[in-house]
């Protein structure tokens, strides 16, 4: 998988996939997001906050964070059945606990702040593609949170701990280490793992993980910057 | 499309394009017979077969087609299968839910199969791999991600710029190698509401939302008809609907040339 | 020219000098803001001006309500916020019996109300016992990103002055991103809805007065 410290598709073992990020692209959502990060293409979108319907599951509290992610038919190689699978209602539930982190729900008792997230197109790394879109449209609807939230994956392919997996290294690989951080405090609010590491490996991939997030977190803010530079003067 | 939406319509808004209808004028100031911009992006996924974003106005959808192997039906021995869906996903509209299709998406589906399937656009003859034994299963998946009226158009028109684009995987399955999926000339589908005894084609949410008929055509290249399909719950004459269809060849010929570029 | 748009987290003010204000936050020694906006730091607060978001109901505001049902002795009313508002009979202008709500407002009728109270649990009341508290019969309604009034108004008015002067048409603007207009002369109309869409757009830029005083013809 890796020669001479150059991973199959010409990247080194710290750098990211190219990435692409937009604000603002749907009408009728309060805020959105289109995502591109190395094969993956993913739309986001916010609604809310909005009245929690029905009234029995309303939080006389703070508002519900509903996120659900849901991967389209033809966004992986064998097609996928429409519908949530049981993979899709983990990743929502994960995503949803990690927004919940940044939100100021308390200032919206009663209420659901609902992202839709929609692969598009797969290629390993949705979840923190999607969670990274998931912020971009919460900022765009103006929901108030601490930090503008941001994920990206690091894991260990030949033995090297590697930023960012394709989906051949994270078949191959021997391990997948999905976070999602509040990039200010650098505090975990998603942290997945699957395969093998030894503790010293796993400081290095999450130091790793984390200077990925950085970097993303830079694209998330130029995306949201980008939406009020341009208009035209007369 | 029975939106929910439509219980919220404000009586100022309803009035107030009740009164433009009986001026003849639309709210967004467009004519009639006047669709919004259309814009088509082709092969735009990598993992589909076959790919389509497509926007009418700020109405948004993508279609994907995927192909897979399987035993042809028993009467069509020969022949390869094709199947529809639709979704029409939170993401779109703040009044979608998430869960199994409702009546509306499955009505969507079924609506844009028709016209694909009777206009034969997936030459199906082709797409035999063993007589009997293999044939190509054909997918479509209508995935509406902005909602602001005419999803019938919207999503025929991806269906259609998808297929159009569409390689089957012979190299996936050892097969052989990878052939474009063999089509013929799509079906162009038109769509009109009425509201007020106003017929306008291309319907915005606004429109949608008071609208008491709908009717979608679908046309071949020759100008045929292909599908319909007459929804809603007021009524059409036999004239309206026979000027509806003459508007319809017009619009197809302009958005059938959209598509080919 | 642009004033400084900030995101959730960016760094607005120092807490030993100015005050958390509206869309701040404090943090240690630090001001942040929680949301995407202009930050406005004139007084002794550090507020956020959002360029997005919901209406956030506020007592004494006027906005622009649908009938969303009738029930015996009130109305629910949809004003664009995170929640319906409760309309009671003790506040409209009509001695309506019980059981009789929808003799005098039915779902789908549009009122100009005011917010009278809104709890912690965020239930809002609002009356039509006020100045400019109406039924709308007539005209249109258009909604606006409830965070760009403030603009479509302008200081002390001058923008919505300046919308009057040059189209001549009747405008009444909620506070919650719904806008009322009434007109005689279609062409002025779309002209004006043509300028209020683009001070949404350009809200957070400087001189739009000068350019839409220009755009209207002045």
């Amino acid at each position: 998988m890796m020669k001479d410290g150059i991973r199959i598709d010409g990247r080194k073992p710290d750098e990211l996939r190219p990435i692409k990020i937009e604000a603002g692209v749907l009408y009728r959502a309060d805020g959105s997001c289109y995502l591109e990060w190395g094969g993956n293409k993913i739309m986001a979108a916010v609604y809310g906050p909005r009245e929690a319907m029905p009234r029995h599951i309303q939080d006389p509290t703070k508002a519900i964070v509903n996120a659900r992610y849901n991967m389209v038919p033809f966004s992986v190689e064998d097609r996928k059945r429409p519908g949530p699978d049981r993979r899709s209602v983990e990743i929502s539930k994960v995503t949803s606990e990690a927004l919940e982190g940044v939100i100021f729900t308390e200032l919206f008792p009663r209420a659901t702040i609902d992202v839709c997230i929609e692969v598009l197109d797969a290629e390993a790394g949705t979840r923190c593609a999607g969670i990274t879109a998931a912020a971009v449209a919460l900022a765009d609807a103006g929901i108030p949170m601490r930090d503008l939230p941001v994920a990206c994956a690091a894991g260990k392919v030949d033995g090297t701990v590697v930023l960012d997996l394709t989906s051949d290294e994270d078949k191959e690989g021997d391990a997948d280490l999905p976070i999602a951080i509040a990039p200010r405090t650098e505090e975990i609010l998603l942290m997945q793992m699957d395969g093998h590491m030894t503790p010293a490996e796993f400081d290095e991939a999450v130091e790793l993980a984390i200077k990925g997030c950085r970097e993303v977190s830079k694209l998330q803010r130029e995306a949201l910057m980008n939406k009020y530079k341009t208009f035209e003067v007369e | 499309m029975e939106i929910p939406e439509v219980k919220r319509v404000s009586a100022v808004k309803r009035d107030y394009l009740a009164r433009l209808a009986k001026e003849g004028k639309r709210p967004d100031g467009r004519e009639p017979d006047e669709y919004r911009p259309i814009k088509i992006e082709k092969n735009i996924l990598r993992n589909a077969e076959g790919s389509a974003r497509v926007r009418i106005g700020n109405t948004m959808v993508m279609a994907g087609v995927k192909a897979d192997i399987g035993e042809p039906y028993p009467d069509s021995p020969e022949e390869g299968a094709m199947s529809t869906s639709a979704e029409l996903p939170p993401i779109a509209s703040p009044e979608f839910e998430s869960g199994p299709p409702k009546p509306d998406a499955i009505e969507l589906a079924r609506v844009v199969d028709r016209g694909i399937r009777e206009s034969g656009y997936i030459d199906m003859s082709k797409l035999c791999i063993e007589p009997g034994e293999k044939v190509w299963i054909v997918f479509i998946d209508l995935h509406v991600l902005d909602y602001d009226g005419n999803l019938f158009d919207a999503c025929s028109l991806a269906a259609s710029a998808a297929l159009q684009n569409a390689v089957l995987p012979y190299e996936k399955f050892d097969l052989g190698e990878n052939k474009p999926l063999p089509v013929t000339s799509p079906p162009i589908s038109c769509t009109f509401v009425k509201y007020e005894d106003f017929i306008v084609v291309d319907p915005s949410l606004d429109e949608e939302q008071i609208a008491q008929a709908r009717f979608t055509v679908a046309l071949d290249k020759e100008g045929n008809i292909r599908a319909i399909q007459k929804g809603l719950k007021g009524t059409f004459t036999i004239q309206e609907i026979k000027n509806i269809i003459n508007r319809a060849q017009i619009h197809a010929r302009n958005i059938r040339k959209l598509l080919e570029e | 020219m642009m004033r400084k748009i900030v995101l959730p987290g960016s760094v607005v003010g120092d807490a030993k000098e100015k005050l958390p204000g509206r869309g701040v936050f404090k943090e240690g020694d630090k001001l942040y803001a929680s949301r995407l906006g202009i930050v406005s730091d004139k007084g002794r607060y550090v507020n956020i001006i959002p360029l997005s978001g919901v209406y956030d109901p506020n007592i004494g505001d006027n906005v622009i309500g649908v009938v969303q049902e009738a029930f015996k002795n009130a109305w629910l009313i949809d004003i664009n916020a995170p929640y319906p508002a409760f309309l009671g009979v003790d506040n409209v202008p009509w001695r309506v019996d019980y059981g009789e709500t929808t003799k005098y407002l039915k779902i789908g009728d549009v009122l100009i109300v005011s917010i009278v109270s809104v709890d912690e649990a965020r239930n809002i009341d609002v009356s039509m016992k006020c100045k400019a508290c109406r039924k709308i019969d007539e005209g249109l309604i258009i909604d606006i990103q409830p965070s760009k009034v403030p603009r479509v108004i302008g200081k002390n008015s001058s923008m919505l002055s300046v919308l009057k002067k040059y189209t001549g048409c009747w405008i009444f603007v909620g506070q919650n991103g719904r806008i009322w207009i009434k007109g005689k002369d279609e062409e002025k109309i779309k002209l004006l809805i043509k300028a209020i869409r683009k001070i949404e757009k350009e809200a957070h830029t400087t001189g739009l007065t000068e350019r839409i005083t220009k755009m209207l013809g002045g």
